[in-house]
């Protein structure tokens, strides 16, 4: 029976779909009972209650919505561009999905355990891009077109300074696998060993990129529904407007799992002498999960030459300064060697 | 089949029709579209060589970014097709000529090539056991041919900074935003709180 799943090309094939389904379907379940999370953090801050209706304590609200969305009829504006426009979605979603077959979840626990895994990250979220063009565009019509414009110019904008942000952690590690990276933040000092202490501002600069790579408040120009009537998805309903709206919490979680990788020690345990474990990774997830809501609850949106201006004028020079002084300190091993973990990573 | 012989077969047809139909496309967005199905495929070819890093920079740079400045451009033409098609018959001959004397130069030029023994060296030396790809590319990059890399990035240093001078000119009739004034401004400076006594006004 094993031999059946490690040897044959239809095992194998059986194995990896098995594997995949195992990683997708609890992300899609956790991410209905995470929107309701966003939702009732975000109600509590304003003193509202937010979804209490449906189920106990409104907990199945998010199922509630995917059957609205999915019985909606959908439609297509006239003179759109049919195939591009369904496309947009899909891409939009499969991109999102496809970045966690590198995420391990606890040592080893991961789909595909390759060696440029941090790369292939950044790739596949430098392809999300192409989803916010095309359904823009495909939409033909005017509003959905110059809010994908802004949207495709911010979120590549702020794909250059978290590149430069992740070239620090690789400098540290010698390495751009994620066990690597996390087995590089373990030591003798738990918490205080993970990379978030080395790397302190990087921390900040890295969870405020994120924010804007992933079109979350404050940073939700392209959408901001109170004014612009929510960018490059005016036109789109029913499930292609659900596929939008999941792909963009998957990239959302999809951050907060990055941020507890490359920060914050990932499965390792924050005190010494408790085991390490998946519970930590969740946990960390669930840690960076909340503070994005809050931020979402409290900061007022930005202006779009302000994001443009903090994203090019502040933080590239920043991230790009940061990765200078980390080669110097990784190279005379400054701080006890803090900064050149490579006999651990790589 | 081998998985990898039936990936490299998808992927190769998928490098190919999306170089035709970049090509043939009536549309300029499908076309830069197909080509980035064309890039991303050839991303999985160099997966098939083991060259991931090459992969995933091929990815990030040419899709991530070329592609999309592209798009941006394409999208932002007001290409009339009526007007494209229009001349069409009046420049094929033209057109059709410089095909034929690319294509025989082309030709001829690929006719007499012959690899040198340094090149077959080269193609021989893969990737060392025991170290990962990217490290060794890295050895190659920075330790042996540093010169010639630098001198590289200095070429499209001077393009940027020729760029910039071309395209970059003071304007002194408009009104500039001075961010750092801004953030410096005082409350007490800037404003003037009164107390305003009723029934009197100031």
């Amino acid at each position: 029976m094993i031999e059946f799943f490690t040897t044959t090309n239809l095992g194998i094939f059986l194995l990896i779909v098995g594997q995949v389904l195992l990683i997708v379907v609890p992300l899609l379940v956790a991410l209905a009972f995470l929107l309701y999370g966003d939702r009732k953090i975000w109600a509590a801050v304003q003193m509202r209650r937010g979804p209490n209706v449906v189920g106990t304590f409104g907990l199945l609200q998010s199922f509630a919505d995917f059957v609205k969305y999915a019985v909606k009829e959908i439609v297509f504006p006239a003179g759109a561009d049919k195939v591009v426009f369904l496309m947009a979605p899909l891409v939009s979603l499969v991109m999102a999905l496809i970045a966690w077959a590198v995420i391990p979840f606890n040592d080893g626990w991961v789909l595909s355990d390759i060696n440029v895994a941090i790369l292939y990250v950044f790739a596949v979220s430098s392809l999300e891009v192409y989803g916010v063009i095309m359904g823009g565009w495909a939409s033909n019509s005017k509003y959905p077109f110059l809010g994908s414009l802004r949207s495709a110019a911010q979120m590549i904008s702020y794909e250059v300074s978290i590149g430069l942000i992740i070239i620090g952690v690789i400098i540290s590690t010698g390495s751009m696998n994620f066990g690597d990276i996390v087995n590089a933040q373990k030591g003798d000092y738990g918490i205080f060993s993970w990379y978030w202490l080395p790397h302190f501002p990087m921390l900040f600069l890295f969870l405020i990129s994120a924010m804007a790579e992933t079109n979350r408040p404050p940073f939700d120009l392209p959408e901001a529904e109170s004014e612009l009537v929510a960018g490059y998805q005016v036109e789109y309903s029913s499930t292609p407007f659900l596929l939008f709206m999941i792909g963009e919490y998957v990239a959302i979680v999809l951050m907060c799992a990055l941020t507890s990788l490359l920060f914050l020690g990932g499965w390792l345990s924050p005190i010494p002498g408790l085991p390490d474990g998946i519970l930590w990774m969740f946990s960390k997830m669930l840690f960076v999960f909340f503070i994005f809501s809050m931020v979402k609850a409290i900061t007022p949106r930005y202006r779009y030459d302000q994001l443009m201006r903090i994203g090019w004028k502040v933080f590239l020079p920043m991230s790009l300064v940061w990765v200078v002084i980390v080669a110097f300190l990784a190279k005379f091993e400054a701080f006890g060697g803090a900064y050149a973990r490579w006999a651990i990573g790589g | 089949m081998s998985i990898a012989a039936l990936a490299f077969y998808l992927f190769a047809l998928c490098v190919i029709a999306g170089g035709l139909f970049t090509v043939i496309s009536r549309n300029p967005v499908h076309s830069v579209l197909w080509l980035i199905l064309a890039f991303l495929s050839s991303a999985g070819l160099f997966v098939l060589l083991g060259a991931e890093f090459v992969a995933m920079l091929l990815i990030i740079v040419y899709v991530g970014a070329v592609a999309v400045l592209f798009l941006f451009v394409v999208m932002m033409l007001d290409v009339d097709f009526a007007e494209l098609k229009a001349g069409m018959a009046q420049y094929l001959p033209v057109a059709l000529l410089i095909g034929v004397i690319l294509l025989m130069q082309l030709g001829m030029a690929v006719g007499v090539w012959q690899a040198s023994d340094v090149a077959e060296a080269q193609r021989a030396a893969v990737t060392p056991d025991g170290v990962e790809n990217t490290a060794a590319l890295g050895h190659l990059i920075y330790d042996k041919y540093f010169l010639l890399f630098q001198l590289a990035g200095l070429i499209l240093l001077v393009a940027m900074i020729g760029a910039i001078v071309l395209t970059l000119r003071h304007r002194k009739d408009i009104k500039r935003q001075n961010v750092l004034e801004q953030m410096w401004r005082d409350p007490a400076k800037a404003m003037e709180l009164k107390d305003v006594k009723p029934g009197q006004g100031l």
